[in-house]
């Protein structure tokens, strides 16, 4: 019988079936930031084992409320920042070189193919988009991440998503993962892998598959995952080139970790992407998704771009090119949150940050902030989002707040509106 | 075996979020009691006041897909931190239902059938719920009204349970 991508890679890593479909894996990376880390420092301190498995193998970063901005937040980062430097973390990121985990870790180099990654953070399973296994974990799977190099699972069922066709214009990889979530539902994937396959996903950029798998979790997926290519060679050829002697011999060496064609899935859905509007969320759950024409009109407050889902260069680049020329409207607070420092910097070297801060954004640093409520454009009571962000829970973004989730176009041309409205009436279009 | 249960609180809703069970405007918190009094702040369920609604409770019903969303730890300490150790849910995510675990305590799936058939019974009625760890079964009380109900844990859940958590467990084996 074949195995999965995600079988193959879990079971190079089983050390243990303590019971039934449990396993214990050996990881090859443990991911920390400030909000979720804190927490098992201090218990690891409190028990006396104030150690980790290995420091090159954690990485670390302070980036859902930097810079701080009260006693407390500086404390959480305090705490991360000592323990790194105490336990000799070489991969950790404070301000100036920190951005958002799930953009800034992979930019590094830090997620291989094949590889096994948990970090107290749910949208951990951006990282699959590398045909690596990566789940989001509490703090005591993450303690015990840390201190020993091992996690509990259960062995990976898969859910293979097929994405056929070609990308209309408008359409985004946001849009598609909108799709799946909605028809997949909240709870359609729960302890379930998403191992997204078809042309749609090998025409996309490393960039757009991390977007497909970031919101693999919304469907309560424990890892979204996309088999190895040439796409994914190149991305990472500066980090792997002295272990290979050609692009080619990495990529004949990593396609054994495609799934086999005899592999078993716990079902096998298609969707031909060429028929996909534009989507946006509505309510409060991500599987609530209309058509971006069905809400067209509604009034807003905010427009927020950035976000471990859409805050890359490709995201902020299809934003402006909306925004190229024009100014949003007067009744919109426009937020762009380039997601890492790379990021940020190119996007100013071409000319995006230009294009944001004359249409009359704001540009904030690399930061999670606002997505989840925490900094940088919280909203108030009653107000209206429409952000490139992930979830739309009732208060996410701020108690009373409603955000609508939908891709950097749709949010570029909602901001010019100023109410929900679909790019394509801004296609073509010049000042 | 520690205790489990007490006063029962119904949350009769499906999709309950570990944004509503704590809002992330308390993660910045470092100690797990100064998470109790925000437990469930947000929660959007007609009727429900979490101000008068949680104390004195020590465990909770509810529907499918309990704690999906966010992984933060928070929301099952939140829980701990006013004494709720035991939830009994349609189904939970994957994430906070192993983070229950690991912090020793208890989350129980039932069929949705014997939840809705619980919930409808015992809404509007003061119910303790209790374990009785011998026969394996949920004993719900209310005055001189009795349930019992059967349920099971995996090998692993009940290790887990048995050590006080996954650090415990790991510790001695890894």
């Amino acid at each position: 019988m074949g195995k999965t991508i995600a079988e193959k890679i879990f079971d190079a890593h089983v050390v243990d079936n303590p019971a039934g479909d449990v396993h214990v894996i050996r990881l090859d990376k443990v991911f920390c930031h400030e909000i979720t880390t804190p927490m098992a420092i201090r218990d690891l301190v409190d028990r006396g084992k104030d150690r980790v498995f290995d420091p090159g193998k954690i990485k670390a970063v302070i980036d859902h409320v930097s810079p701080a901005k009260d006693s407390q937040t500086a404390e959480q980062g305090k705490i991360l920042r000592d323990w790194a430097r105490r336990n000799q973390i070489s991969g950790f990121f404070d301000i100036g070189r920190n951005g958002v985990c799930h953009a800034l870790f992979p930019e590094q180099g830090f997620v291989r193919l094949g590889d096994t990654i948990i970090m107290g953070d749910s949208h951990t399973c951006t990282h699959g988009a590398f045909g690596a296994f990566a789940a989001g974990v509490g703090t005591t799977d993450l303690e015990v991440g840390i201190l020993k190099g091992v996690c509990a699972l259960s062995y990976p069922a898969t859910i293979r998503y097929h994405l056929t066709g070609k990308l209309p214009r408008g359409v985004y990889a946001k849009d598609v993962i909108l799709a799946v979530v909605a028809d997949l539902g909240v709870n359609g994937a729960t302890n379930r892998v998403i191992e997204f396959t078809g042309a749609a996903v090998e025409d996309m950029s490393m960039a757009e598959r991390m977007t497909l798998c970031n919101m693999a979790v919304e469907a309560g997926g424990t890892c979204g995952i996309c088999y190895p290519d040439a796409t994914t060679v190149d991305f990472l050829w500066e980090f792997i080139h002295p272990d290979f002697s050609s692009r080619e011999a990495a990529l004949e060496y990593f396609s054994r970790l495609v799934s086999d064609s005899d592999a078993v899935y716990d079902k096998t859905l298609e969707m031909d992407v060429s028929d996909l509007a534009p989507l946006i969320t509505y309510d409060y759950k991500p599987d609530c998704v209309v058509p971006v024409s069905h809400l067209a009109g509604r009034p807003i407050d905010q427009v927020y771009i950035g976000s471990c889902t859409n805050g890359r260069l490709a995201d902020l680049r299809e934003a402006a090119r909306v925004l190229e020329g024009k100014t949003i409207s007067d009744s919109v607070r426009g937020i762009v949150s380039p997601a890492t420092p790379a990021v940020y910097r190119e996007a100013l070297a071409e000319g995006v940050i230009g294009i944001f801060m004359d249409a009359g954004f704001c540009v904030t640093n690399p930061t999670c902030g606002a997505c989840l409520g925490m900094s940088n454009g919280v909203l108030a009571e009653g107000e209206v989002c429409v952000s490139t962000t992930n979830r739309n829970f009732n208060g996410r973004m701020g108690k009373g707040g409603m955000v609508h989730l939908a891709s950097p176009a749709t949010a570029a041309a909602s901001a010019l509106a100023g109410c929900i409205e679909d790019s394509d009436l801004y296609e073509g279009q010049t000042a | 075996m520690k205790t489990f249960g007490g006063r029962l609180l119904v949350l009769d809703r499906d999709d309950i979020n570990t944004d509503e069970i704590i809002p992330a405007r308390y993660l910045t918190e470092i100690s797990k009691q100064a998470l109790a009094p925000h437990l469930l702040e947000d929660l959007g369920l007609e009727g429900f006041h979490p101000a008068t609604d949680i104390a004195g409770k020590g465990a909770v019903i509810t529907g499918a897909n309990f704690g999906c969303g966010s992984s933060r730890e928070h929301a099952a300490w939140a829980l701990e931190a006013n004494q709720i150790n035991l939830v009994v849910a349609k189904s939970f995510s994957r994430i906070f239902r192993q983070n229950m675990f690991n912090c020793g305590m208890l989350a129980v799936q039932l069929s949705a059938e014997t939840i809705d058939s619980l919930m409808e019974r015992f809404a509007k009625k003061d119910v303790r719920l209790d374990v009785d760890w011998e026969r394996l079964q949920l004993v719900f009380r209310a005055g001189e009204e009795t349930e019992e109900i059967d349920f099971s844990l995996s090998e692993f859940d009940r290790a887990l349970i048995k050590a006080g958590g996954w650090v415990e467990y790991a510790d001695v084996r890894y």
